[in-house]
């Protein structure tokens, strides 16, 4: 069962709230309905569900309506239609004290600007959740520093939020979230007020975080890179509306329609595609039953240059040039150990294509791919410049 | 053409308006006017039986740590509160400081409440606003007139018309500071499951604390000011000096006492300021 079911759900803010929602029935788009009844849409008709332990990432523009989605998960904003589940209870229906209870228990939520209390210590920052709850102040600063120690700030539980850089403050946030031990970690930009630099350190550290923890996230972002690097699914929004949800690379090789394309046409594609996405089906010879004849006459039909080895099992045992098999076959050699060659450019399938860039650059073969150092495909430099060029329709299969 | 009509008899309505409230009232203005007249004689007394030596160097040690022990304030307490002692005027310091000191007292304890009542209603903040506009723009000596309907003369009307007068920046300021907490402040506070109460307390009181504290501020100081006022209806202090020179138009004593009043609002204001600072760090 998904964590958080989201079905149908709308905010209109505004006056006419149930004309607007039968014009956007009729298919009337977000200025039209501005202009006739004063609404603006703010979320139209969202759906998506959420699993256990997904990071769930929801970006779109500014005014694309994903941080007003955010808010009406945990109902800081007040849906006009629609229902959302979380743990199979509707917060959108339930009473205030339900709902205060789901918020104490359920969810936690990080902020664009940290929204820290100035006023209190980090630790009592971080305890405030728990505070609320009326735990008793042993247990929930017990609780407090291991979420601060999780983030790092262990040793600055006296300071006040003001003392500390953006990024710190943020990871107070984080802890302050952490601390109550929450299913379910709303994040609404909540690194975007970063440095760049900061940025990518606190993207890696809630990745780390996540392998740990198993959390389920949903991560509200305007930046496609970080939604893409940390996003097990994305949807992305327009005018209130989700366009399309996908992982990372379903998005950028099958955009649903020209926005998308348009938004993921800037992406840098080196960081996001990898090995996997460019790797080709590889010619090969099996040492246990091939010799240099064999090996030279699949390189003269395939017009190579030179060939990747494998055992029977397709485990990798090197490649040998046309060159030493052409003279291999005229010292009379039947054996492709005495040519074989085994300082082979190897990558892991996942490996970003732009780390791939070096290991090509110096290689005169083609870098293999393997999985337990079994052969699964190889790139060549074409493929490479090819997907960079966003012809991302290389075939996979190996 | 102005004259279509006879003149509108608001000075009679009023007037009937504050003889009924006066007679309908009087089971409740009476208890007030005794009981709480005779605690503040009581207090005003008390206060001023306290040794001045003792006075003196109390305020000057609160003055040394309320400043982060700094020596300005302390000194200047110690010369001033020499000075109006040296001029005879100890006794009537006292006594107005009294009146300060309740009269801000329940201007915050009333003002705070409606501050808050402001903050969380649009409804009561529209019928609010022109209320305190009216309180404070209307001259502090029409106020003088009802309060001795209510309560005759001395302390009790003193301290009512201070009232009126003085309370309405400990609201505008507690509303203000409210509606000033951040947005993303007040969610997170939601967000994590805050009754109410708890958001309040825990989170838009502390935020508001410094804003809060400067209306308090401005109430102390207005207080001084309409209780010195005040005296004009019987109420005792250094304000009575002023009013006794004034009719005989003695120079020197009107300015001996009005400068007693000068040096125990700089302490009292100093203090507060530094009280707020202190909070908010």
């Amino acid at each position: 069962m998904p964590v958080i079911k989201v079905e149908g759900l709308s905010k209109v803010f505004g006056k006419n709230t149930k004309e607007s929602l039968k014009l956007l029935d009729q298919g009337m788009k977000k200025e039209e309905i501005l202009k006739k009844t004063g609404d603006t849409v703010g979320v139209n008709r969202v759906s998506f569900e959420v699993e256990q332990g997904e990071v769930f990432v929801i970006m779109g523009l500014s005014g694309s309506g994903k941080s007003t989605l955010v808010r009406l998960i945990n109902r800081l904003i007040e849906p006009t239609e629609g229902s959302v589940l979380v743990g199979g209870e509707n917060l959108a229906t339930m009473n205030k004290d339900n709902l205060r209870r789901v918020r104490r228990e359920k969810l936690s939520m990080v902020f664009q600007k940290f929204a820290l209390f100035p006023f209190r210590t980090i630790l009592e920052n971080a305890e405030f959740g728990l505070e609320i709850q009326g735990i008793d102040k042993d247990e929930r600063s017990k609780k407090a520093k291991e979420a601060l120690e999780l983030v790092g700030l262990g040793n600055y539980i006296n300071q006040y939020p003001g003392q500390l850089s953006g990024g710190m403050q943020q990871r107070v946030g984080l802890a302050r979230a952490l601390a109550n031990d929450p299913e379910v970690l709303l994040m609404d930009e909540a690194f975007s007020a970063l440095d760049p630099l900061i940025r990518k350190d606190m993207q890696d550290e809630l990745m780390d975080l996540q392998d740990k923890m198993k959390k389920t996230i949903v991560f509200i972002t305007h930046d496609l890179d970080e939604a893409l690097r940390i996003g097990d699914r994305i949807a992305l929004m327009k005018d209130g509306s989700i366009v399309q949800i996908g992982t990372p690379e379903e998005i950028l090789v099958n955009p649903a329609n020209d926005y998308v394309e348009k938004f993921v046409e800037d992406v840098d594609r080196s960081k996001v595609l990898t090995a996997e996405h460019i790797m080709k089906r590889p010619e090969t010879v099996n040492i246990e039953k091939h010799g240099p004849r064999v090996a030279l006459e699949r390189m003269r039909e395939e017009g190579l240059s030179s060939i990747y080895v494998i055992d029977g099992k397709r485990n990798l045992k090197g490649y040998v040039t046309a060159d030493d098999a052409s003279e291999a076959r005229k010292k009379e050699i039947r054996d492709l150990n005495e040519i074989l060659k085994t300082d082979v450019p190897t990558v892991e399938r996942e490996k970003p294509m732009q780390e791939i860039f070096d290991i090509i650059h110096d290689t005169p073969v083609p870098v293999a791919v393997v999985e337990d150092n079994k052969l699964q495909g190889i790139i060549v430099r074409g493929a490479v410049i090819a997907a960079l060029a966003g012809e991302s329709e290389v075939e996979a299969d190996a | 053409m102005l004259d279509f009509m006879p003149e509108i008899p608001i000075a009679q309505w009023v007037s009937d308006l504050t003889a009924t409230i006066t007679d309908t009232f009087s089971f409740l203005f009476e208890p007030i006017k005794n009981q709480f007249g005779d605690f503040m004689e009581f207090f005003a007394d008390k206060l001023a039986e306290v040794p001045a030596i003792i006075v003196i160097i109390l305020v000057a040690v609160l003055a040394f740590f309320v400043t982060g022990k700094k020596f300005g304030l302390a000194a200047f307490s110690v010369v001033g509160l020499w000075l109006i002692y040296n001029q005879g005027l100890w006794e009537q310091l006292m006594n107005t400081f009294a009146l300060v000191l309740i009269a801000s007292l329940l201007s915050v304890i009333i003002g705070v409440p409606f501050g808050i009542l402001m903050s969380k209603s649009k409804t009561a903040e529209t019928i609010i606003t022109p209320i305190l506009d009216f309180m404070q723009t209307m001259p502090a000596f029409v106020y003088l007139i009802p309060a001795v309907a209510f309560f005759s003369i001395g302390m009790v009307p003193g301290i009512f018309a201070s009232l009126i007068f003085a309370t309405p920046p400990t609201v505008r300021f507690t509303n203000l500071g409210i509606r000033q907490v951040s947005e993303e402040l007040v969610e997170a506070s939601e967000a994590f499951g805050s009754t109410g109460s708890q958001k309040l307390f825990k989170v838009e009181l502390p935020m508001a604390k410094s804003t809060i504290m400067a209306g308090i501020n401005q109430t102390v100081m207005l207080s001084l000011s309409m209780v010195v006022i005040a005296s004009m209806i019987g109420a005792p202090g250094l304000g009575r000096d002023v009013l006794s020179a004034l009719q005989r138009a003695q120079v020197g004593t009107g300015f001996v006492a009005g400068m007693g009043i000068v040096i125990l609002a700089i302490i009292i204001d100093r203090f507060t300021q530094n009280l707020n600072k202190g909070k908010a760090e």
